[in-house]
């Protein structure tokens, strides 16, 4: 039942979002296809004005991650996670998490692959992904687009979220899932 | 951002050279540009359809009736920000996009609500407090339906993945909350810098 509404939800949050806007729109008699066209043109400025900043960022990650080094600093907190219940195979989809979405969206395939699907380690790597966005990307494309240089605390403040995030997916899904 | 930039780099060359991953780091560089031109081109497409469609919602006045539902919260968030600003129109409708799980919308609209932000700030380098803020409730991912997980775990296979979604929806809410009210706590130990610290070498 409860499934079936968030299906349905899904399917047709975008269509009905868009249905919304254009009717209302048609019905105050704004010329929707001159208006969009209008619109659409920033688009294009803004994309172009992104791309350098996304160069940047996603070189430098999939530098970062084809060094292997994500997999070592997992190999060493393995040891130490266990302990408090954070399954090992977690780990590199808390360090990818926050750096690279299609990365995560592979990890956490591997994990739910690698593991029985209703266990609690594939339950905890779902939550995990479904609660966090990729701070690195959102943060190249915003600040990107509007040209800022410094970030300030922006960056503190991703991590840490990101941090009280994975901390949380833990707690919950010990609740929910243990 | 240059030192973590210039910190990423570093590190991956020196571990790979410990590593031998030396040539799987250089063929990243170039898989790496590969996949920005992808990420880039989709983005740019993207953003164009949703740009447009946007605007249309704002001529027709929904951007407006959007924003001032939720002005109540986001005066409290961005007090900095002007109540009639349009500006609070697109925030309110990247959060919303945010939190039906649509990305593909969320990211266009929260970059506009960038620009309107950029418009309104006094250095134009630097980030404002309300860019700041705005830019924690984004990396936050608040969503109320994980679409994108759920999907995954469907197609392994898993009997009934929608029971995640309430503990999702806890740890998101919390982590969102927790972002908002650190950007606050933050911003009073990192104040906005003169311009003189302009863009050092990359």
């Amino acid at each position: 039942m409860f499934k079936e509404i968030v299906n349905i939800i899904s399917l047709w949050a975008l269509p009905f979002i868009i249905l919304t806007i254009l009717t209302v729109a048609v019905i105050k008699k704004v010329p929707v296809y001159e208006t969009f066209i209008d619109g659409a043109k920033n688009g294009v400025k803004t994309g172009i004005s992104i791309f350098p900043y996304l160069v940047a960022i996603i070189v430098a990650i999939s530098m970062l991650r084809a060094s292997g080094i994500i997999d070592c600093c997992a190999d060493i907190c393995s040891g130490l996670l266990d302990r408090i219940h954070i399954p090992a195979d977690i780990i590199p989809l808390t360090i990818v998490r926050s750096l690279s979405g299609s990365a995560a969206i592979g990890v956490f395939s591997d994990i739910v692959a690698n593991n029985d699907i209703n266990s609690y380690t594939s339950k905890l790597a779902a939550i995990m992904m479904g609660s966090s966005e990729t701070t690195f990307y959102v943060l190249t494309v915003y600040f990107g687009a509007v040209g800022i240089k410094k970030y300030r605390y922006a960056l503190l403040t991703g991590i840490c979220a990101d941090i009280v995030g994975i901390v949380m997916s833990v707690v919950v899904a010990r609740v929910f899932f243990c | 951002m240059n030192y973590i930039w210039y910190f990423l780099i570093i590190i991956s060359i020196i571990f790979a050279a410990f590593n031998a991953t030396l040539d799987e780091v250089t063929k990243a560089i170039f898989s790496g540009c590969e996949l920005s031109i992808k990420i880039g081109l989709t983005l740019t497409a993207i953003m164009t359809f949703w740009l447009g469609i946007m605007k249309i919602a704002e001529k027709s006045g929904i951007v407006e009736f959007v924003s001032k539902l939720l002005t109540p919260v986001t005066g409290k968030i961005f007090p900095e920000v002007p109540r009639n600003n349009p500006v609070i129109g697109d925030i309110a409708m990247n959060f919303s996009a945010n939190a039906l799980g649509l990305a593909n919308a969320a990211t266009p609209m929260g970059i506009k609500a960038m620009q309107g932000l950029q418009k309104i700030n006094k250095d134009k380098n630097s980030a404002s407090n309300s860019m700041c803020t705005l830019l924690a409730m984004n990396t936050a991912g608040f969503q109320l339906i994980p679409a994108t997980v759920l999907a995954i775990l469907a197609a392994n296979g898993c009997k009934n993945p929608t029971e995640i979604i309430v503990p999702t929806l806890i740890v998101t809410s919390v982590a969102f909350v927790s972002a908002i009210v650190m950007a606050r706590l933050f911003q009073t130990v990192f104040p906005p810098q003169k311009v003189e610290m302009e863009d050092k070498n990359v």
